[in-house]
């Protein structure tokens, strides 16, 4: 054994919505001025996405950048690649003030695969999961039953969820129990 | 169960999703203070009925702490702002006093 | 006898028959039965005992008032008691019992209490078990616990799942009768989103029951009509089955949906809890009908008109032969025209009103039934059911004038809305004489978020009496709902109805008006909590004037129907008794659930696994698989220990310390909080955070720090690592890291939130592995990677490199005084890395050890731990750590509370070591006594133990805690009395009780 292993180790479960474990996925916490090109410069360039507008997120694939807060991001790169990330990132920001992490171990993403998906999360989250309260691509941070979490929807039948890696158990007995088969609610 | 806009990332926030912080507005007294000032700081509050202002972290989601201007007796919210401010913004305050004429509180009003 | 009849009956399929079992008795019933139209299909009127006396008790109502149809419902781990008949629906293969009797139902030795009433009036209790006092707690207590609560606990764990669901809503309506269907059409013709939600399995409420009319259609086609139109609009949903549990602050409804309670073993959730936020919300939930106060009025057979109307009209159930109808409106005159069509006997309508006439009585008089106007009822006749009612004049005392065999009496004392969910959240009632009830006071609605009204009531739940009112109501409800939620305005015109001419009613609270006490004591007010209108009067007399106060004296509208029959007949009767208006008197609080709902729904998904997170570090299963014993610190679960075949948890926390010392430790320090700040000021904001200064740590260096919250108190410690110039980072305490992370964040962004500072809270990237005692050094050596001798990494600083090819960085730090190095590395490798050096280190002896060694070890060094050595009152001056508080500094958090004349005192308890005379271990809180006593008579107290362990290393019992004047008083004994009796002599000595120069670790 000398390979990484995510917090679930690629578990899923097949229920009113496909849950699983993303697997590990680079992630880079990035605190600074957000209105500064060279921020902006630094993050596009290590993922090639669109800089993106408050509480948006821009992904593709495996790399994009999550707006977090008005001076946090969070940066998506492949996980191979997040050491030399946060290295490019930090010598592009050196006359800024900032502070970029690698974090990709502390958390774990999983992703949702189904219609049911808005009414799966719908159960654990406070946050207004219809179609017009979360819109895809709209990122939201909250809770999910007793722990933070940050979701967004790829689109109508795929969303991805990101929580801490030490609750990862918790997360995924908390989706596994709101997609059992038999716990359709067909509200949204 | 109290629903906030957190004026910095713009989510209107379930109370569930916030953390609680006190009285907003608070002054600090540090070392070389006297002890009316420093009992002052750390212990007396308003504790009004009616308008109040205070503190508020939205905990499960951007982190940020912002004020509130609120009644405590009809929970009715006059405005959400900044915590990077000494003094509720006009805005808040006019806010208010189309509501509730005359109010006070502390030195404002 | 109640039977079912050979027709009728819209919400049953006589086809579909459904087989149930009630204590025991197998029974039948069809498919749309409540569990209530099921048993009184088969007869069954005795359904239960009532809680104080044991009267024998039977079905009064036919919906969620019901106060008396409370059974065991289910078996086993789907067993629940106090499930209501009358909202239970039926399935095949339904159990039930009745509750609150011993030995059977039907002969209850309880009900002697019945013959002693008169010598269990209101205030009983309180009055009888005021003294002795100690007969409290072994003579009266035993006998009430047994004799208390309706019902049996569950013995099994809960089969079934709950769930939550969180929804937004434009506007909300309870209730989806006519009322609730009209404001859902008009809201939703505003544009906006609109949910629905009936607490019964079927749409419609009354209407169709009444015989309502509506655009000329029977009221039956116009919801089919309506329901079927609703539910094409894309801007709608409906639900039934969900009941509008409570209404709270800024549009938060509560809605329980029982899912699955009629089709168990479906795989389905069991209930549903909706979270609901809405900008408007419409109560709709109707009215219900009060009982008449007459003397036998709880007697099996005596049920409230509507219900009999019910009864007969939804299920095809006559609850009885003969009924007898008494009222004081024109409503119930339908219930005796239902029964009449039904070809049943209805030989009397006793109405209190001196005069009657009125389109209804008319319709009475002309189907045969004889009207005895001015008439009230003297007494019920019967035991376990109805034999007869004597009959009296009203305004009379009760002289009997006429006797009447019948098996059902069916009172109507008028109607009162359902105002409950309105008044949850602040709304007011206003007492609206001409039909004697309050309604909500529209001048005095709740207000939301932004001062806005966000409930309005509509129909019958807002006053409005007849079907056409109910129609107009409820329409503009709908309408300034949609309006005030940000739909646009509509025009359409609200459906029209057939007119339904009637009559005044004429209040009456107790019947006959000058009944005398011995009638007044069989005057049932609450059926569940046995209060009459004597208690009442009675309570009235002793002084008892506020409503609130009476209620809680008599128990009135404090059982589990919480006086939905019972509160607006109570405070009339209490109102009566002072000389005062009904309104002068008003009501008590209306509390939610507006009915009770599961615990399962309340609890949702956090149960067994899921009750709270559990939080893991990257190498537990490790733990999990070597048998680890758990300690939960915060939402951490940490091994205590790791016990072996055979081994106690105590032998095992002896072999992992004395092995720590004399070889090599392991223990899983992945949970410390680590946070990262950074910036140009980040050494200026640690220098305000910590005690010492911070800034001043060379690059490379550790540095232990104490941080105080500004009252002063010791609240987190641990060691900070200087990264680079301007990057920190600070480890915390496993339960700190996200509270110190917020304390942080507070003081930055709202006080110095012009200083150039960034946190991050990196506590999950690392698994942290402490490798502890003499031979850690010869371990990781072997394991290899990094130069980690005395010279290239001495101790309090820390390195960054690979080890066993993983990216490390290791901190030379001790909390046990061995030599140890604490290594981080990414979490994802921390299992890898944990059995890298378990396999490395098996010649070196190495073994896991827990938090248990870890607190022992750190104990033997006198290192203080915060929550043990601090308790939120604790100083750091308190526990000798002056040396870690910088005098340089001009401030920093704590600083200024510290300087105040009760953090000065030179009496404050201070902290030292304890080693007992007989090498036995003081008890965990234990405190030591010294001489004289306090004003209660007690010892005085000197000092305390705040951390007590056996020391293996050596071999006896040391303890640290605070003693007053305790470091001048080194070398003199102190007693420390224990709960067995007798007291254990320790002598105070110097906490540091191993390695005192600290020669260990820095080897």
């Amino acid at each position: 054994m000398s390979e990484a292993v995510s917090a679930l180790s690629g578990a899923s479960y097949d229920g009113i919505v496909r849950v699983a474990d993303a697997g590990l996925q680079g992630m880079i916490q990035l605190r600074g001025n957000l209105g500064k090109a060279a921020v902006k410069n630094a993050v596009t360039g290590v993922t090639g996405v669109d800089f993106p507008a408050a509480r948006q997120a821009n992904v593709n694939g495996e790399r994009g950048i999550l707006w977090m807060s008005p001076d946090e991001l969070l940066v998506l790169v492949p996980y191979a690649e997040a050491t030399q990330a946060v290295e490019t990132i930090t010598m592009a920001l050196k006359k800024e003030h900032h502070l970029a992490a690698d974090v990709s171990d502390a958390r774990v993403m999983f992703s949702l695969e189904g219609e049911g998906l808005r009414e799966v999360l719908a159960k654990l989250t406070p946050a207004d999961m219809s179609r017009a309260g979360l819109p895809v691509g709209e990122m939201r941070r909250t809770r999910l039953a007793q722990v933070a979490a940050g979701v967004w929807l790829e689109s109508e039948t795929s969303a991805r969820v990101i929580a801490f890696r030490s609750v990862a158990h918790y997360v995924m007995g908390l989706l596994t129990h709101s997609a059992q088969p038999g716990s359709e609610v067909g509200h949204f | 169960m109290l629903i906030l806009t957190c004026p910095y990332c713009g989510v209107e926030a379930d109370e569930t999703e916030l953390s609680p912080g006190g009285e907003a507005h608070l002054k600090r007294f540090g070392p070389g203070s006297s002890e009316e000032e420093f009992e002052g700081y750390l212990f007396m509050r308003e504790n009004p009925k009616g308008v109040h202002f205070e503190r508020w972290r939205h905990a499960y989601g951007c982190g940020k702490w912002f004020l509130a201007a609120r009644c405590t007796m009809t929970l009715e919210v006059f405005g959400t702002y900044p915590a990077q401010t000494t003094e509720p913004p006009k805005k808040i305050r006019d806010a208010i006093s189309a509501k509730r004429p005359g109010w006070s509180w502390g030195d404002f009003k | 006898m109640s039977t079912r009849l050979p027709t009728g009956g819209r919400l049953i399929d006589r086809d579909t028959q459904l087989d149930f079992t009630f204590n025991g008795k197998r029974l039948r019933g069809c498919a749309g039965d409540t569990l209530a139209s099921a048993l009184l299909a088969n007869d069954q009127t005795l359904l239960g005992r009532s809680f104080k006396y044991h009267r024998p008790r039977g079905l009064v109502a036919s919906g969620a008032e019901e106060p008396n149809a409370l059974l065991g419902l289910g078996k086993g781990s789907r067993f629940e008691p106090n499930q209501r008949a009358t909202t239970t629906e039926l399935f095949d293969g339904l159990t039930c019992e009745s509750q609150n009797h011993w030995p059977s139902l039907e002969f209850d030795i309880g009900a002697v209490n019945n013959y002693a009433s008169r010598f269990l009036p209101a205030g009983f209790y309180y009055k009888t078990f005021m003294a002795p006092r100690a007969a409290w707690k072994h003579v009266f207590e035993p006998i009430i616990r047994r004799s208390a609560g309706l019902g049996k606990a569950p013995t099994e764990r809960d089969a079934d799942r709950y769930e939550h669901f969180h929804t937004h809503v434009d506007v909300l309506i309870i209730g989806g009768g006519i009322a609730g269907l009209q404001a859902a059409r008009a809201a939703a013709a505003t544009g906006v989103s609109v949910m629905v939600v009936e607490q019964t399995a079927h749409w419609g409420g009354r209407a169709p029951v009444d015989g309502a009319e509506i655009e000329g259609q029977l009221a039956d086609y116009w919801v089919r009509e309506t329901v079927e139109s609703l539910g094409k609009l894309e801007n709608v949903r409906m639900r039934a089955r969900t009941m509008g549990s409570g209404v709270y602050d800024h549009g938060y409804v509560l809605a329980y949906e029982r899912v699955a309670d009629h089709t168990p073993d479906d795989d389905r959730p069991r209930h549903r809890l909706w979270k609901i936020r809405a900008k408007q919300v419409i109560t709709a939930t109707g009215a219900i009908e009060r009982p008449l106060s007459f003397a036998g009025n709880d007697i099996p057979g005596v049920m409230l008109a509507s219900a009999v109307r019910d009864y007969v009209v939804n299920w095809g159930v006559s609850p009885g032969d003969r009924t007898v109808v008494v009222t004081n409106n024109d409503d119930a005159y339908r219930t005796a025209i239902v029964l009449k069509e039904a070809g049943l006997d209805v030989p009397a309508i006793i109405d209190a009103r001196p005069e009657v006439s009125g389109a209804l009585p008319e319709q009475a008089r002309a189907l045969g039934i004889a009207v005895h106007a001015g008439r009230g009822v003297a007494k019920v006749l019967g035991g376990k059911s109805v034999t007869a009612v004597k009959i009296c004049a009203q305004a009379g005392e009760g002289a009997p004038v006429d006797e009447i065999p019948c098996d059902v009496i069916a009172m109507s004392g008028g109607w009162s809305p359902v105002v409950h969910l309105w008044s949850h959240c602040g709304g007011k009632l206003i007492w609206e004489a001409g039909n004697a009830h309050f309604r909500p006071n529209p001048d005095k609605a709740p207000t939301g978020h932004a001062g806005e009204v966000f409930v309005h009531a509509a129909g019958n739940a807002n006053g409005a009496m007849t079907t056409s009112e109910v129609l107009a109501d409820a329409d503009a409800a709908g309408k300034a709902a949609g309006k005030a939620a940000g739909g646009k305005a509509t025009r359409k015109a609200a459906p029209k109805a057939k007119e339904e001419p009637s009559e005044p009613m004429l209040p009456v609270w107790v019947m006959p008006q000058g009944a005398d006490i011995k009638l007044r004591g069989k005057m049932w007010l609450d059926y569940q909590n046995d209060v009459k209108v004597s208690d009442v009067q009675l309570a009235a007399r002793e002084g008892y004037e506020s409503v609130e106060h009476t209620k809680r004296y008599t128990t009135l509208g404090m059982a589990t129907d919480q006086g939905k029959l019972s509160n607006i007949n109570g405070l009339a009767v209490l109102a009566g008794s002072l000389g005062d208006d009904i309104p002068q008197v008003g009501t008590t609080t209306f509390r939610p659930p507006y009915t009770p709902i599961s615990m399962g729904a309340i609890a949702g998904e956090a149960r067994a696994e899921l009750f709270q997170p559990v939080r893991q570090t990257p190498i537990h299963t490790w733990h999990e698989a070597h048998g680890a014993d758990w300690e939960p610190v915060g939402h951490w679960r940490r091994p205590y220990a790791f016990p072996r075949d055979g081994e106690t948890v105590h032998d095992a926390v002896k072999r992992e310390v004395l092995n720590t010392r004399e070889n090599v430790g392991l223990l899983d320090a992945s949970t410390l909080g680590k946070i990262l700040v950074k910036g140009p000021d980040a050494g200026r904001f640690l220098d305000m955070l910590y005690t010492n200064m911070m800034s001043t740590l060379p690059v490379g260096k550790c540095r232990y720090g104490l941080m105080c919250s500004e009252n002063g108190f010791l609240s987190d410690d641990g060691v900070v690592a200087r990264i680079d110039e301007d990057t920190w980072l600070c480890h915390t305490t496993t339960g700190g890291a996200d509270r110190i992370h917020a304390h942080m964040e507070d003081w930055l962004q709202c006080e110095w939130w012009d200083w150039e500072v960034y946190t991050a809270n990196i506590t999950e990237q690392y698994a942290q592995i402490a490798v502890v005692g003499p031979k850690a050094r010869m371990l990781l050596e072997k394991i290899g990677g990094m130069d980690l001798g005395k010279e290239a990494l001495p101790f309090m600083q820390w390195a960054e490199g690979e080890l066993a090819g993983i990216p490390a960085r290791v901190f030379r730090i001790s909390f046990s005084g061995e030599l140890s190095y604490e290594v981080a590395v990414p979490a994802s490798r921390g299992l890898e890395f944990w059995i890298k050096l378990m396999m490395a280190g098996e010649e070196f002896g190495v073994m896991p050890y827990g938090t248990e060694a870890l607190h022992i070890m750190r104990a033997e060094k006198g290192f203080i731990m915060i929550g043990d050595e601090t308790d939120g009152t604790v100083i750091p001056q308190d526990l000798g750590l002056n040396w870690a508080i910088s005098k340089k500094k001009d401030d920093y958090l704590g600083k200024r509370a510290q300087e105040r004349s009760h953090m000065t005192d030179p009496d404050r308890w201070k902290l030292v070591g304890l080693e007992t005379l007989d090498g036995s271990v003081i008890p965990d809180g234990a405190y030591a006594v010294g001489e004289g006593e306090n004003a209660n008579g007690q010892r005085n107290t000197i000092g305390r133990v705040t951390s007590t362990y056996f020391s293996p290393t050596l071999g006896k019992g040391i303890a640290m805690g605070l003693v007053h004047n305790g470091p001048d008083r080194t070398g003199e004994v102190i007693e420390f009395p224990t709960l067995k009796g007798g007291s254990i002599r320790a002598r105070i000595v110097d906490p540091v009780f191993y390695d005192k120069d600290g020669e260990k670790q820095n080897v």
